[in-house]
């Protein structure tokens, strides 16, 4: 179908789609336009247009024709993948009956419920759902700003800043120093950074073993940091230095130029700076004026927006509670929002929203642990029902499996989002 | 070895009467030697098995299922090896061995004891008796016999295909399609009990309840 004919079919709908009206407009079929196709909105456009088997028009909106994951991008920087085996097109959706429409999205009017793209065209909704990850706060690592990614990238987005990074690792001279700015949270991926160390650990011991890395942490604890500082220890001792906050790292600020980093006063020179920044929703969300701070705040029974119920959100953009920001959250947010959304627009079956989450992180060669929970919706907020976590002094085969598992994860959820 | 065979002489004795499950044993002997002598046939000979750790004896080709729960850290305790021959499929889904199970306690005590007396590294075996042996995944007739509602299943099946693909394609991630219900309930709530070991399928099918088990049961079973 063509933005011409989606069009037409808008004007001819109008605003008839009333706010909370259960059953399809007899004048034609309800529109969803999902922005971001990434963990989240390519779940939630593959769900909506496949169960709801062509009762609703699900248009995609999506700059890129390859998305390339973060998860497993650490695996890359490590040896484990090809960065052709992170890429995702977006074929399978086309095939399950989605709209994919290459383009920004630039603007949101949630009275005249429109999105506005970038390419000039205007796609008319009944319900919008926002999946486009996350930004970074500008200023909150001073010196760093986006027109600096090339000389320390964040790599914190898929594809190019992965590969970039990892060529200038591999690029260091011998005996050379790799620095990380670690995040404050709320951030993406809350074991992303610890796992990277590992991988860059892995890299250098193999590359480049007299190599040194700083890892410059604002927080006082991270997640899984036992089995993180239990692996860096039997894998890489005495390659990982981590200064936390009790010895300035809440003080930071970067010279790029000069490829500098200052701690609390004390200048560092390094030979690769992976500065990941405080985040925020992606900026699409604040221009839809859906944002408090620096989130979009959902519902969780529905991913409906606090702000606008014709908006759900997914992801890494929300405030919703106790998940982490991952891409398996994001999936499963995704499967809660397209149930409710087909519920709403042509009075489908809704059943109560369960949520869940598995993180692995690989440590070394065959060394992985993981970290999961479940959880429910309460009014407030998503709510942790029930949680496990890798154990330190696990023997090598537990390890293995776990790796192992990852593997399956990967390929399982990839064919979960994109088809 | 530390001990005596007089020493697991003693503790077979605990578990139940072996000689008549000598007689017993009869049923696994046409794939399982045990004894002097004893070699790998259909299945894996027997000696020893006390202790061990699943898929840990060398040279016999175990299947996936065993050899994962193997990693997963599956033990042949009393407790284990009971509910092994009470339900293998029950507590190693994709185990080859092609045993229905002993229903009666009594017949596992027995078959048990028996083993237990080629088995002489008495470590990490419970003391207690027979009676006081938890029956696991011990399913009700009526839990059983609840036919699952495959719609909800597909509903429920979200949570699941994050990690098990629909297609049934089985990488690092066991294959969770085409399964017979029954077996697939009792994974299931071998899983819920905690008797199976896995952290992740413990933590989800803790919630699960009986009808959200056999609708997952429904829906899977019948994908292609
Ligand atoms: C190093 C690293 C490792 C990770 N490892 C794991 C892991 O092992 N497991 C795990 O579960 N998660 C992991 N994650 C986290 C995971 O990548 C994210 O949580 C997940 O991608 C979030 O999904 P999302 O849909 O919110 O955003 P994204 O997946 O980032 O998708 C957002 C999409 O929206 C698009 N977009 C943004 N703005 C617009 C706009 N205005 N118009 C149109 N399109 C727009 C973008 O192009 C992008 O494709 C990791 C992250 C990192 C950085």
């Amino acid at each position: 179908m063509t933005l011409n004919r989606r069009h037409f079919l808008g004007t001819a709908v109008g605003t008839a789609a009333a706010l909370s009206a259960p059953m399809v407009m007899a004048a034609g079929t309800p529109r969803v336009v999902v922005i971001g196709g990434g963990a989240g909105g390519a779940t939630a456009a593959r769900y909506i247009a496949k169960d709801s088997k062509g009762e609703i028009e699900v248009t995609l909106v999506e700059p890129t024709r390859s998305y390339y994951t973060c998860f497993f991008s650490n695996l890359y920087i490590g040896g484990f993948q090809e960065i052709g085996d992170l890429a995702h097109s977006y074929g399978g959706l086309a095939a399950s009956g989605v709209n994919v429409v290459h383009d920004w999205a630039t603007g949101i009017d949630r009275d005249a419920k429109t999105v506005t793209l970038a390419g000039g065209g205007v796609l008319p909704y009944d319900r919008l759902i926002l999946s486009p990850g996350i930004d970074f706060v500008d200023e909150s690592v001073p010196g760093w700003d986006l027109s600096a990614q090339n000389a320390m990238p964040h790599a914190y987005k898929g594809g190019s800043q992965t590969e970039l990074l990892k060529a200038q690792i591999l690029a260091m001279p011998e005996g050379g120093r790799f620095a990380m700015v670690a995040p404050p949270n709320p951030y993406r991926c809350p074991p992303g950074p610890y796992e990277r160390i590992s991988m860059v650990a892995h890299l250098l011991k193999a590359n480049n073993p007299t190599a040194k890395i700083l890892l410059v942490d604002p927080k006082e604890k991270y997640s899984k940091q036992a089995l993180f500082e239990e692996g860096w220890q039997k894998h890489y001792g005495g390659m990982i230095e981590r200064i936390g906050p009790d010895f300035g790292a809440s003080n930071v600020q970067v010279n790029p130029a000069e490829m500098i980093v200052s701690i609390d006063g004390v200048d560092e020179k390094v030979d690769v700076c992976n500065v990941i920044p405080a985040q925020k929703a992606g900026v699409i969300c604040e221009r839809a004026g859906i944002t408090e701070g620096n989130w979009a705040p959902v519902s969780g029974h529905t991913m409906q927006s606090r702000v606008d119920e014709n908006i759900h959100v997914l992801g890494d953009a929300t405030d919703q509670g106790d998940m982490p920001k991952s891409g398996f959250s994001a999936n499963s947010q995704a499967k809660v929002a397209a149930m409710a959304v087909r519920g709403a627009l042509t009075g489908s079956k809704v059943f109560p929203a369960k949520f869940s989450n598995t993180c692995w992180s690989l440590i070394d060669a065959d060394d992985g642990v993981k970290v999961g929970a479940t959880y429910e919706a309460t009014d407030e907020k998503i709510a942790k029902v029930d949680g496990f976590i890798s154990q330190t002094g696990e023997d090598a085969d537990l390890r293995r499996i776990t790796y192992e598992e990852s593997l399956g994860w990967y390929a399982g959820i990839t064919a979960d989002m994109f088809g | 070895m530390l001990c005596t065979p007089a020493l697991a002489e003693q503790e077979a004795v605990e578990i139940g009467d072996a000689e008549r499950g000598a007689i017993l044993f009869e049923d696994c002997a046409s794939c399982h030697e045990v004894g002097a002598g004893a070699e790998d046939r259909i299945g894996p000979h027997l000696n020893g098995i006390f202790g061990r750790k699943a898929a840990a004896h060398d040279g016999y080709p175990y299947s996936d299922g065993i050899q994962r729960a193997g990693r997963d850290g599956l033990v042949w305790d009393l407790r284990r090896l009971d509910a092994y021959i009470e339900n293998p499929k029950a507590l190693v889904s994709g185990t080859r061995m092609n045993f229905a199970g002993y229903d009666d306690p009594k017949d596992r005590a027995d078959v048990l004891a028996y083993l237990r007396s080629f088995s002489d590294n008495p470590q990490n075996i419970p003391e207690a008796q027979p009676t006081a042996r938890p029956r696991e995944v011990e399913l009700p007739p009526e839990t059983l016999a609840i036919v699952g509602d495959p719609e909800y299943g597909e509903y429920l099946s979200s949570e699941c295909t994050g990690c098990h693909q629909r297609d049934g394609s089985a990488q690092g991630i066991p294959s969770i399609t085409q399964w017979p219900a029954e077996d697939f309930a009792i994974a299931m709530h071998a899983y819920k009990r905690k008797i199976r070991p896995h952290p992740v399928m413990q933590m989800m099918a803790s919630r699960l309840s009986d009808e959200e088990i056999a609708a997952l049961a429904a829906y899977f079973g019948a994908l292609d």
